[in-house]
């Protein structure tokens, strides 16, 4: 429908209206972040939120990435996200591989293990899981971290991708193995390329997912210098009690990275989100 | 002989032996250990000793269970409708090309991308009792009644979180039910016009019933979250003003991780764990349903 055709009905006209306005308070909460994290705070507490700023800086950013110590906690998250990102999409495309293509007894059961254990309000497991870590060596390591992380998330994945690769059409498969292929071979150079869709939209989500985690972050790490952001912010909050434009200038920082992937590959997020949902 | 017959057999065992193994030690074991634990008086240090049912017993006497339970019912209660409602709401509106459709949709799935820890940061700030962006437009437009401190009064405190989680979980829900509507076959809509339907009678007859998978979904999906509140508490008040915005998440945590009674936390868990399940077997019971259409 053309804009002109579109808003010759009042009502659709009020409608739109109404529409703007909930959309631009839904964003209310960035744009104060953003006016905040330029000025400082005195400022603020002088002359109130709403006053012109005195001084325009990037130094509440500066406290932040330095004194803050944002400039330890970002690369961490990246540290700790890349290899549980890695790691889950191998073993849970290995797993999804097996659940997908081979009939043998107990794959409907595991399937139901990996799909109950996505829905579990993960907390459940933070004792244990803690105890584990210490009994392994592994507390307060990026190891133990990673390690939960893959685990974790091999629920999540295994699901999606199991789903998806029941899509592939089992001749090309057929085709290869009477071609003499392994099938460790047909997993990794057939199946793989084919679900790369699936993977991309996984690989989006799940960054999205582990970078954004706080809980097991503070529960498997005590050391400040290996802190991933989110963790960090928290150690800011508490440093910076008061000055929250340094607290909102960090929080802003710590989603760059995310923003970026969200921005670039949006359309692969969204694939994720809802592949996920509603198979 | 082995080559031929033994190995194909085999085959998915080898390529799922990885993933379980590391699957079992992670999430399978704990999730039993759990239930171990809330029988012991584990305290984080020595090795713990079993002592039946007493944790329950406390818990079941322990004043701020029930206030945490309690919230995250509230919890549970506002994700069910709120973000349901409005979720669908917009699908339903932005699934037209209405001019700008893109930016109205980015814009309310945005939040999502921010972590909770991020959201309650930056939250906070805005429920600021002196310099707050919603105190300061209260006072600038001359409600001085309507500001409040939020995150300090007992009565308000829970539910100014709850907003907080609301507004990432808007744009979530939407998202849902766009893929949902993408899904359905547009000549039953316009089947349903030419019988005769106006614009709600589609919607309330055709539309919704035809998106009730996605509903289920969502529902299930939403209550799960809510009884994964743990973050925006733990960063907006850990719980506080005495306790009236505390869940059972950060209870458990504040009990195992800073009273050292884990056998107690373990106990908290386990109600937990028992609240979910129902709703995880309601949606295993949908996943089993599609299973079987295949």
């Amino acid at each position: 429908m053309s804009a002109r055709r579109f808003f010759r009905s009042p009502w659709r006209t009020a409608g739109y209206i109404l529409l703007v306005i909930v959309t631009l308070l839904w964003l209310v909460p960035f744009g104060q972040a953003i006016l905040t994290s330029f000025r400082s705070y005195d400022d603020i507490m002088i002359r109130g939120f709403f006053s012109l700023p005195k001084t325009v800086s990037l130094n509440s950013y500066r406290e932040a990435w330095v004194r803050g110590g944002l400039n330890r906690y970002l690369p961490n998250s990246f540290i700790i996200t890349i290899p549980s990102l890695v790691l889950t999409l191998l073993f849970s495309s290995l797993s999804a591989y097996a659940l997908a293509r081979f009939r043998f007894p107990g794959n409907r059961a595991l399937y139901f293990l990996y799909v109950g254990g996505t829905m579990l309000p993960f907390q459940v497991l933070m004792l244990p899981v803690f105890r584990l870590t210490n009994a392994l060596g592994l507390y307060d390591t990026y190891w133990g971290l990673i390690a939960f992380h893959t685990a974790f998330q091999l629920g999540f994945c295994t699901f999606l991708l199991r789903n998806y690769m029941r899509t592939v059409p089992g001749e090309i498969l057929e085709a290869a193995r009477i071609d003499g292929c392994s099938e460790f071979r047909i997993w990794w150079q057939i199946m793989m390329p084919l679900t790369l869709p699936a993977l991309a939209a996984l690989a989006t989500l799940e960054f999205t997912w582990i970078f954004n985690d706080y809980l097991w972050a503070i529960i498997l790490l005590r050391s400040d210098s290996l802190k991933p952001v989110t963790a960090g912010l928290a150690t800011l909050q508490g440093q910076y009690v008061t000055d929250w434009t340094v607290i909102v200038a960090g929080a802003l920082m710590a989603t760059i990275p995310t923003v970026i992937v969200f921005i670039f590959l949006q359309r692969y997020f969204i694939e994720g989100l809802t592949l996920g949902a509603t198979k | 002989m082995f080559m031929r017959r033994t190995l194909p057999r085999l085959t998915p065992y080898l390529f799922l032996i990885g993933p379980l193994i590391l699957y079992f030690i992670w999430v399978v074991g704990p999730m039993l250990y759990t239930i171990y634990l809330s029988f012991t008086n584990w305290d984080g240090v020595s090795s713990p000793a079993v002592i039946g049912w007493r944790n329950y017993q406390k818990l079941f006497r322990d004043p701020v269970f029930y206030i945490s339970l309690t919230n995250n019912l509230k919890w549970m209660l506002c994700f069910i409708t709120i973000p349901v409602v409005a979720g669908l709401a917009l699908a339903l509106v932005l699934n037209r090309n209405i001019p700008g459709a893109k930016f109205f949709k980015t814009s309310f799935y945005s939040p999502m991308v921010l972590s909770l820890v991020v959201c309650g940061l930056i939250w906070s700030w805005m429920y600021h009792p002196a310099k707050g962006l919603i105190n300061e437009t209260f006072r600038a437009v001359g409600l001085h009644v309507l500001a409040k401190g939020w995150l300090s009064d007992r009565r308000l405190v829970m539910w100014a979180i709850i907003a907080v989680g609301v507004w990432r979980q808007v744009g979530y829900v939407m998202v849902l039910y766009l893929a949902g509507l993408q899904g359905i076959d547009p000549t039953l809509v316009d089947a349903s016009r030419v019988d005769g339907c106006n614009q709600w009678q589609t919607i309330r007859h055709v539309i919704l019933p035809l998106l009730s998978p996605v509903t289920v979904v969502v529902v299930v999906i939403s209550i799960i979250d809510s009884l994964r509140a743990f973050d925006l508490v733990s960063v907006m008040t850990r719980g506080g003003p005495y306790y009236s915005s505390s869940v059972l998440a950060n209870f458990m945590y504040i009990e195992a991780f800073n009273n050292y009674k884990m056998g107690y936390g373990a106990a908290i868990s386990v109600i937990l764990f028992l609240l979910s399940a129902v709703f995880i077997f309601i949606y295993l019971w949908r996943v089993l349903q599609t299973e079987l259409e295949y």
